[in-house]
Order: C-alpha cells, then structure tokens, then sequence
C-alpha cells in the first residue's frame, strides 16, 4: 500500500525553487511526504464574467472531486482572481477539516496595491497561504497569536506579520488530531 | 474570542450561506444557517445566538421582518443586515429599528471581520458588565449576614427576590437573629439604595412619642416642641422606613398607619400642611402577627397590607451550621476592634457551641464571642471561656446514660470528689454514687 502524501498541485507558471520551498514547508510543518503535480486543468468554467473573478468554491468543490487515492490532502495554487459569493476577493480557500485547499498568488502580488513587484515576497506570502490553508484541512482554526501562520489575515500586510510557521499551541492540537 | 459565541447566518442563497459558514467556521466561531426566516426564527426559539447575521431580501419574510420578531425573542442578540447596494435605504431603516450594523455584499474580508470581531467584543463587555452587576447586587452590604446553611442561603434567595420591587416587607424571627440586618439587605439592594433607611424601634417608644417620631411636629405642637421637626416618614422619602417591632404599636397608631400606608400622606403633629412621602415599608416582629390578628389584638387590615412578602429568619438552633462561621467572624471582629491578633477557638468549645441552643440567638453568640476574648488568655477560646462550660443539658440529644454520666462527672469534679458531698448534692446515696461511677467507668483521671 502506497504511503499517504499531501498532493500540491499548480497551476500555471510558478518558479521551481518558489515550488521546492513550498513542498518542503509543507514536509517541515505536517511531517507528511509531498508530491508535486503540474496541472493543466480548464478552469475557465469557473470564472464569473460579472465580477470578473474566479469562484474559489467551485474550484475547491474540482480540487476535491480530482483527489488521487493516495492524497491525505490535496492543496492547489492558482494565479487567478478568487473569489466567494459574499466576499470580494480572498486569498485561499480550503475545506474545513476535509481534503482540500486552494491558493492563489493574484492578491498577493504588490503591484495589486501600487507598490513595486517583490518577487520574494510574493513567494513568502504564497507560502504561508499554503500552509495556513492546509492547516483547516487538519482542523485548525485561527490562531490569535500574532506570529502563527494560522493567524487569520484579511488584508496582505497581514500576512507579512505572521510567520511561516505554526505555533506551539497549533502543533499540539494538530498532533492531537 | 471568537470561542463561545454562536453565529446564525440567515440567507436564501446556499452559495453565501456557506461562503459565510466556512469563513466563519475557521475562526472557531459556533455556526448555524438557516435558509429563511422561518426556520432561523424557529431556531432562535430553540437557543439562543449571539450574531445573527441576516439578508434583508429573502422570500416570504424579509430580513427587517425578521429581525424585530428577534427582538422579541432575545433583545440581547446582534442582528447584522446583509443587503445588496440597491436596498442600503432598507438596511438604514432596519439600523433604526435597532440592528447592530449592516453590510453591503459583496464584503470586503476585513470589514466583515472587524465588523463580527467588534460584535464579539460588544457581547463579552455585555456579559462581563452583566456578570459585575449581578456580582454587585448580590454582595452589596450583606457581608453582616454570615453563614452557609441552607437555612441563610433561603434567606438571602428571598432577600435578592424581593429586593427589586417596592413590596411592603415583613420579616419574623425571634429576637437576635437578625431581622434589621436582612431588611438592610434588602434596602441596600433595592433601587432606593441611593436614598435612606431610616429604622425607628417601634417598642421603645410610647404612643405619643411614636406618633411625633413617625409624623413628625410643628413647633409648639405640644410642651418641648420648640422646633419644626421632620418626622420619620418625611426621612425615609426616597428611601425604606424600618418599623422595628411592630406588633408592640397602639391600635391608635396602626390606624395612623395603615392611613399613611395606604395614601402615603400625612400631617406633622400640630401641623396642617399635608406632606407627601415616597417610601418602602420593611417590619421586623419576633411575634406570630396572624395570631394577633385572630385574637383581635392586630388590625387585619394592616396585617394585610404590611404582609405582601413574608420572611422568616430561622433561630440559630435551626441552622447549626452556621455557628462556626459566625464565631469566626465575630472573633475576627473583636480582635480587630480590641486590636489583638485573631485568635482560634479549641475544638471542645466549638462542639459546645454547636450543641447549645442558643435562645438570644446571633446575638447572644456574639456577647458569647465577645466576653471570651476578653476573659480568655489571648491564644485561643477555651471551653471555660464561654459561660456555657456548665450547661449541659441544653440541645444535647444524647442518650440518658450519656447526660448522667456526664452530669455525675461534672459534681464530682465539681466538688472534688468528694463522694459524700458529690452524693448529697445528687440527691442519692454514696452506694448509689458508687455504682454510678463503677457502672460509668467514671475516675478522677476524667477531669478536665
């Protein structure tokens, strides 16, 4: 029987050594081997031409029914505009205490705000996205403290607040699930 | 804070309720959703939610519909109002009718959740207030009133029962448990509390005096009356009027009463300007008033009035599980006033004042207390302390053979043991004395 592993999935162009640091975030955080899957899947149906934007849940609603047999869980980053009927834009989606998550780099990015691009940044921003959103794949909620990358984050400063790391109180609580 | 608050997203759309449902889900708040306002209101009957967050537009009743027959359900629960910008006018309404806030779908993520943080934080600083208030009212001015018997807390329960409305009061206990203190209580934790509580011991005073005390008199109203004086009444207005003792007032006086109980009016005596005073009645008696007014010797009218709630202080003998703690504290209060250190009270003593029956009651326990502190030698209160050392048969529900072999000992040890003497005072003869001691094993090794 195949070991269990977390699948990340992207789609579109991202820079491999963006890619490496998010699988081995993922290792380094969860303890689960990662595979990294290059999709090109027509997400065109999910975009909404009245907002102009991607829906993130039927995208999550794809992401799960396309799960391999030997995911644990699934997460897929996007370089869209996501997102859900009540709110104007969002980060990342995932299922609460189920098997997948989206993320995508298009809020993220600098020149959204009128700042210069930073690609360092950007890749930082997308890699605590990953990991905060396959955090409510496991369970977890957010976190008040200031530093956890569980740490809810409405707007992108926030998130540069945060590290890329889950703290102590949220690694107990994954270990106990 | 998010933890403990309960969140029901109402909305016809399945898409934004579980849009709403997930976003809030992650930030550990207690969800629910319902998809109209039927079944949220049906839901709400059920439990209670702290946010609820509504669509102002949804089929068969809308959201401002909805959100006053929440009102009527639980005014404490934060109505939010979801609307499209084309309905901001309704929302604006519904602001006006008393929704907490509103906002325009589709929502920024920060504003919605600064919006439902700040709600939290609102229904916290509620609780938080609620809880400091409840904390106030219940410990306001009766840390007098001491004890743990089930006996107190009935009391007390009462006390916090009462204490909120303008009844008229009447507490029955014997004398010395306490009556004035439970009807300060009572004051203390009443909306009046801001204004006085003004006691007037009804038995210590005669007919005449009792009428210019309660009246009050103008100067010259009679020999001595050299000034205006307010009278008791007019002192209380605002307030709560104590009348202690008052099974002991002339049939005179309970008509005066009962007149000034009913139109809360009177004259000053020698007075003619009628003078009107907003007070609370609270009477103390150690009397069976019902039994007065059987006999004839208590106007039922005025039982009647004065007796909308009754409460009985229960003895001290019916509530033994409080002598510790009142001992304490009135050690506690004499040492401090005495400016000793505070000192304990052996176990002998203790059980000895568990087992007396106490006719004055509180009071007689507190002269008790008082009066060994300062007899005693300073460390601690030792059975020779109190004046109970030598009553023995009182509230002992002991075995007959256990109250002789007692009261045997104690002659003896009395007098020595000297048999003969010992014998004489018994009433029995010195064979007699012997068998009872042979019989109860009883030595001089037994003294005390």
């Amino acid at each position: 029987m195949a070991t269990q592993k977390i699948v990340l999935r992207y789609n579109g162009h991202f820079e491999q050594s963006c890619l490496d640091k998010i699988v081995a975030d993922i290792q380094r955080e969860y303890k689960i081997p990662v595979e990294l899957i290059e999709c090109h899947s027509d997400i065109s149906i999910f975009f909404d031409p009245a907002r102009r934007q991607y829906d993130a849940n039927k995208l999550l609603e794809f992401i799960d029914s396309n799960t391999g047999p030997y995911a644990l869980k699934t997460i897929a980053i996007f370089r869209v505009d996501l997102y859900i009927p009540i709110l104007t834009y969002i980060f990342g989606q995932a299922a609460y205490k189920g098997k997948s998550g989206i993320a995508s780099v298009y809020r993220l990015k600098n020149e959204q705000y009128g700042l210069k691009p930073d690609e360092k940044l950007l890749h930082e921003r997308l890699r605590k996205v990953v990991v905060h959103e396959l955090g409510h794949t496991f369970g977890l909620i957010h976190c008040p403290n200031p530093e956890c990358v569980m740490r809810s984050s409405t707007y992108v400063e926030d998130i540069d607040q945060k590290k890329l790391m889950l703290c102590r109180k949220c690694k107990n609580e994954l270990a106990l699930s | 804070m998010a933890k403990n608050i309960s969140l029901l997203i109402v909305d016809d759309e399945e898409s934004v309720r579980d849009s709403l449902y997930n976003w809030f889900i992650e930030d550990g708040y207690d969800v629910a959703c319902a998809e109209n306002a039927k079944d949220a209101l049906l839901m709400i009957e059920k439990k209670n939610y702290d946010i609820i967050l509504a669509d102002i537009k949804m089929p068969g009743m809308d959201g401002i519909e909805m959100h006053k027959r929440i009102k009527l359900l639980n005014k404490d629960s934060i109505v939010i109002i979801m609307t499209a910008f084309a309905s901001v006018e309704t929302a604006v309404q519904a602001l006006k009718d008393g929704a907490y806030d509103y906002v325009t779908k589709p929502f920024d993520p920060d504003d919605l959740s600064h919006l439902i943080r700040n709600a939290s934080s609102h229904i916290v600083l509620q609780a938080e207030n609620e809880a400091l208030k409840n904390k106030v009212v219940s410990l306001e001015n009766i840390e007098d009133i001491i004890g743990n018997s089930q006996a107190t807390i009935r009391v007390l329960k009462e006390v916090e029962n009462v204490a909120q409305s303008s009844a008229s009061v009447i507490i029955t206990g014997e004398s010395g448990t306490g009556k004035e203190l439970i009807a300060r209580a009572i004051h203390s934790n009443s909306p009046r509390k801001y204004f006085p509580m003004v006691s007037v011991h009804c038995g210590a005073l005669s007919e005449s005096l009792l009428e210019s005390e309660l009246f009050g008199h103008e100067k010259g109203a009679f020999t001595g009356a050299m000034f205006n004086r307010k009278g008791r009444f007019e002192m209380a207005d605002g307030g709560t009027i104590f009348l202690d003792e008052i099974a002991t007032i002339s049939t005179k006086m309970q008509v005066e009463l009962l007149r000034v109980l009913e139109s809360k009016c009177f004259v000053r005596v020698g007075g003619h300007k009628e003078i009107t005073s907003d007070f609370r009645v609270i009477c103390a008696t150690n009397r069976d008033l019902k039994k007065m007014v059987e006999n004839g010797t208590f106007r039922e009218d005025l039982y009647y009035r004065l007796n909308v709630v009754n409460i009985l202080v229960p003895p001290l003998r019916e509530r033994p599980d409080d002598i510790a703690l009142l001992a304490r504290h009135f050690i506690k209060k004499y040492c401090t006033s005495m400016s000793r250190d505070i000192i304990s009270i052996d176990q002998a003593a203790q059980k000895r004042l568990e087992e007396y029956d106490f006719p004055g009651n509180v009071r007689e326990l507190e002269n008790m207390i008082e009066r060994a502190i300062v007899v005693g030698n300073g460390k601690e209160i030792k059975l020779h302390d109190l004046p109970l050392a030598r009553d023995l048969i009182t509230r002992s529900y002991e075995s007959l053979e256990d109250l002789e072999k007692k009261y045997v000992l104690e002659v003896l040890n009395k007098n020595d043991w000297n048999i003969s003497k010992s014998a004489r005072i018994l009433k029995v003869d010195r064979v007699t004395l012997y068998n009872k001691i042979k019989k109860h094993g009883l030595s001089a090794a037994n003294k005390p």
